[in-house]
């Protein structure tokens, strides 16, 4: 056995570390280090409660609008408030705007990039992706960063900026949109749609959300390969490197999804665990939610739920091999993630990827494109269906003492707030952000988190530092490694 | 001109930021401006010992760093050694890399407030020992110390802000690459005085609520900020409202107070974000440049002559009255 250290990563959000024991050319334990500890939650302790919306959008400035929206629901449910239907809309809104963002951001400039190396340079598919993706220079890029940056229009008039908003709030939103804005936003959408369709999907995003099934999928791609758009680039250089077989995490066959975009007491997208092996939705409470530190550089004894949970970060710890936590729903990994979502959600071709390879880097990538496809859409009826003149917001009173639970789905999955308040003042704050999930450290019982489980397996070289197969397998998570820790 | 970019304590807010640059985009501004980005975390291709040598190379000065960019705080402890972040796949804290990398830097640029003070990420009890790149909160020293001069002879510039606009950092690296900045160019915080000699207020959306104290007093509300919400545009140095962000945004117009976040320590203001402390009814945080005495007898003399128009759209999260017609030539 030899074992080799992996970083600094970059094109994922903020610092990550592998150490990777390998066996005969394959991957036989891996361990995920988060290497930066800032506090977040210590900071938080002592603050006045409104104050959380100050401070936790600015945990992550790539997934800032989803931690906002994940401390307002904490407040919101300490407080007792409902926001208006207005105030719902606005808010889906910048939530769904940020994370098809994230999505776009993700594919492009930080995933396919990896498929634009030297390495490659053989396969017959590699010229026009090197064209295309080329970190910095490919023409994918050029295309992409201003249609993303008018796309963020949307989150100018919803959110003042992107990042680091304070429009969302317990009660809704403190922007109330005008019938002109209403109507500019409208068109920015519809602008957003006709980019995809023209360069990412070469198709109706109808057409995409409509793809009922693995087979329908590569007739999809059959029918006009690889040239239709960058989708098709994608899938194309899928199938020829088996991207399917890479990064599938077998003892962690559970995909979360907390649920997301609220309206009228109705969530969009559906909340609970999908159980790979039997096939089976299962119910989600945040009551079987703990956290367990025994791998991680912090004081702790057995794992506890995140309403009696603390953070005390503690370097001496010897077992410890991350300044992450290591949470678990019932004891058990699971993993989380666009892909997540729309298994939980039942869609179709999500739950027929899963099905015949589990979460693996091809389908976690055609989730979240997938998930592109059938937000859009949601977006253009919630924007259609903002009422001018009607209220956004809704004033509440904070309790002098309380608890409040916010769980919504970050870009990158299950992002849960747990907030306690006692006099006045925030005694507890604990996150467990969708990276937490995904990239935890072992636990108590030794179980390794979901990406250690998905690297297991991966055949490397023995001379290759920086090997491209897990490069490819980390980065399908899309880990964010400044929500991780925070 | 050779760019680094490293991020340490922060949370990458200021590269998203910049990716919202419009007209034209990051890459084509950085490349027309003869801007080259020896590895930048979010954008490069290069990933583990390739990013080890190109730090090696700097530091051994055989690739010249003309920039060092720093988005993040620095984190010294716990205990002084910097183990709250420990460069991935190098065992080696991030602040001696960046100490190094510093000692060989033209210009030291730190990206944000968390690097240029400290910001966020020393807020409360400051659990990762984080500080700003010269600064400690507004104390001089920081990690590198009152008396750091990168090779130009200037201290660190801080293009301070949670987050940065995108265009104070590609104007701030433009203008070293086409003319230079000299120490004038910089105020005593070490900001960029092209955004920094401005105020938030400059251009805010509800200056005609502030010119006749109609304040606002919940959420969403139209009227002013400053009386009871907490807002401190009329003190923090930014040109928020004459740059838009995100095509049309800024803090004011998003509907929420400005936090004064290019300012050192704005992270512990000493009040809730959302409440303007006060003594005797009057704020404490007066405008900038107004003394005391006028203000308080402008604001009584303004509330006492607020249009009902102004006084009524103040605490509506629309407008309810609109402005008569008037016509306005000389006939």
């Amino acid at each position: 056995m030899s074992r080799r250290v992996l970083g600094p990563f970059n094109r994922v959000e903020g610092d990550l570390e592998l150490s990777l024991d390998t066996e005969d050319g394959v991957v036989s334990a891996a361990r995920v280090n988060s290497p930066l500890y800032r506090g977040f939650e210590q900071i938080l302790e002592g603050k006045a409660p409104a104050d959380a919306l100050v401070i936790v959008p600015r945990i992550c400035g790539i997934c800032s609008v989803s931690q906002s929206v994940a401390a307002a629901a904490a407040l919101a449910d300490a407080m007792g408030v409902t926001p208006p239907h207005n105030g719902e809309r606005a808010t889906n809104l910048m939530l769904a705007t940020e994370n098809l963002a994230d999505h776009l951001t993700h594919f492009y400039l930080f995933f396919m990039p990896d498929f634009a190396r030297d390495a490659y340079a053989g396969a017959p598919w590699f010229a026009p992706a090197e064209a295309r993706f080329k970190a910095v220079r490919g023409s994918a890029a050029a295309d992409v960063l201003p249609a993303r940056a008018q796309f963020m229009h949307l989150l100018g008039t919803l959110a003042g900026k992107w990042p680091h908003t304070l429009s969302v709030q317990p009660g809704g939103s403190a922007r109330a949109i005008s019938a002109t804005e209403r109507v500019r936003m409208v068109s920015l959408i519809r602008s957003f749609r006709a980019w995809l369709e023209r360069h990412l999907f070469g198709d109706a995003l109808e057409a995409i959300s409509g793809i009922g099934s693995e087979a329908a999928l590569w007739a999809w791609f059959d029918a006009k390969g690889p040239e239709r758009g960058d989708f098709a680039r994608f899938l194309g250089i899928a199938r020829e490197l088996r991207l399917d077989l890479l990064g599938r995490c077998e003892g962690a066959e559970r995909y979360l999804s907390h649920g997301n975009y609220v309206f009228q007491g109705e969530r969009l997208f559906a909340r609970g665990v999908w159980d790979g092996a039997a096939s089976t939705l299962l119910d989600f409470a945040h009551e079987d939610v703990t956290e367990d530190v025994s791998h991680a550089w912090m004081e702790g004894g057995v794992a506890s739920h995140p309403l009696a949970g603390f953070t005390q970060p503690d370097i001496s710890r010897a077992s410890g091999y991350s300044w992450c936590k290591a949470p678990r729903w019932r004891g058990e990994v699971v993993q989380c993630g666009a892909l997540s979502r729309q298994v939980v959600d039942a869609h179709p071709l999500a739950r027929d990827l899963v099905a015949s390879g589990g979460g693996n880097v091809l389908s976690r990538v055609i989730g979240r494109l997938l998930e592109i496809a059938r937000v859009v859409p949601e977006m253009e009826r919630w924007v259609l269906g903002i009422e001018p003149g009607e209220a956004f917001c809704v004033d509440g009173e904070l309790p002098d003492s309380a608890h409040g639970v916010g769980l919504i789905e970050a870009a990158r999955g299950a992002l849960g707030h747990w907030l306690v308040i006692r006099k006045g003042r925030i005694q507890r704050y604990q996150i467990i952000a969708p990276t937490t999930w995904n990239f935890s450290p072992r636990d108590a019982r030794d179980q390794p988190g979901a990406l250690e489980q998905a690297l297991a397996g991966t055949p490397v070289g023995e001379s290759d530092d920086m090997p491209l197969a897990v490069q490819h397998i980390v980065r399908s998570f899309d880990p964010c490694m400044v929500c991780t820790v925070h | 001109m050779n760019v680094l970019w490293l991020q340490s304590g922060g949370c990458g807010g200021c590269t998203m930021s910049l990716l919202c640059a419009e007209s034209p985009d990051v890459l084509e501004t950085l490349e027309g401006g003869g801007v080259s980005l020896l590895w930048h975390p979010s954008l490069s291709e290069a990933s583990g010992p390739e990013v080890v040598a190109i730090l090696e190379s700097c530091i051994a000065g055989t690739t010249p760093l003309d920039v060092l960019c720093v988005e993040g705080a620095l984190l010294r402890g716990p205990h002084g050694s910097g183990r709250f972040h420990v460069l991935a796949g190098t065992g080696r804290a991030m602040i001696d890399w960046v100490r190094d990398l510093a000692a060989r830097a033209r210009h030291t640029v730190a990206v944000g407030t968390c690097a240029a003070f400290g910001g966020v990420t020393a807020a409360g009890c400051n659990p990762a020992d984080a500080c700003g790149l010269q600064f400690d909160g507004d104390a001089v020293g920081g990690l590198l110390g009152a008396g750091y001069c990168s090779t130009s002879g200037l201290p660190v510039i801080n293009v301070a802000g949670c987050p940065t606009h995108p265009g104070w950092v590609l104007e701030t690296l433009l203008a070293l690459a086409l003319d230079g900045i000299v120490a004038s160019d910089l105020d005593a915080l070490g900001r960029p005085r092209f955004y920094a000699d401005q105020l938030v207020h400059h251009g805010c959306s509800r200056n005609e609520f502030y010119e006749f104290k109609a304040s606002a007093e919940k959420a969403s509300d139209l009227g002013c900020m400053m009386e009871h919400m907490g807002c401190k545009g009329t003190q923090a140095h930014a040109d928020c409202n004459v740059r838009p962000w995100n095509g049309a945004g800024s803090c004011t117009s998003g509907g929420y107070p400005c936090i004064s976040c290019t300012e050192p320590g704005f992270e512990e203001p000493g009040h809730p974000f959302f409440e303007t402390p006060k003594v005797g009814g009057i704020p404490i945080g007066l405008p900038s440049d107004m003394p005391k005495a006028w203000f308080v007898a402008l604001a009584a003399l303004s509330k006492s002559a607020t249009p009902k128009r102004v006084r009524t759209n103040a605490t509506a999260d629309h407008p309810l009255v609109t402005p008569v017609i008037r016509k306005t030539g000389l006939k």
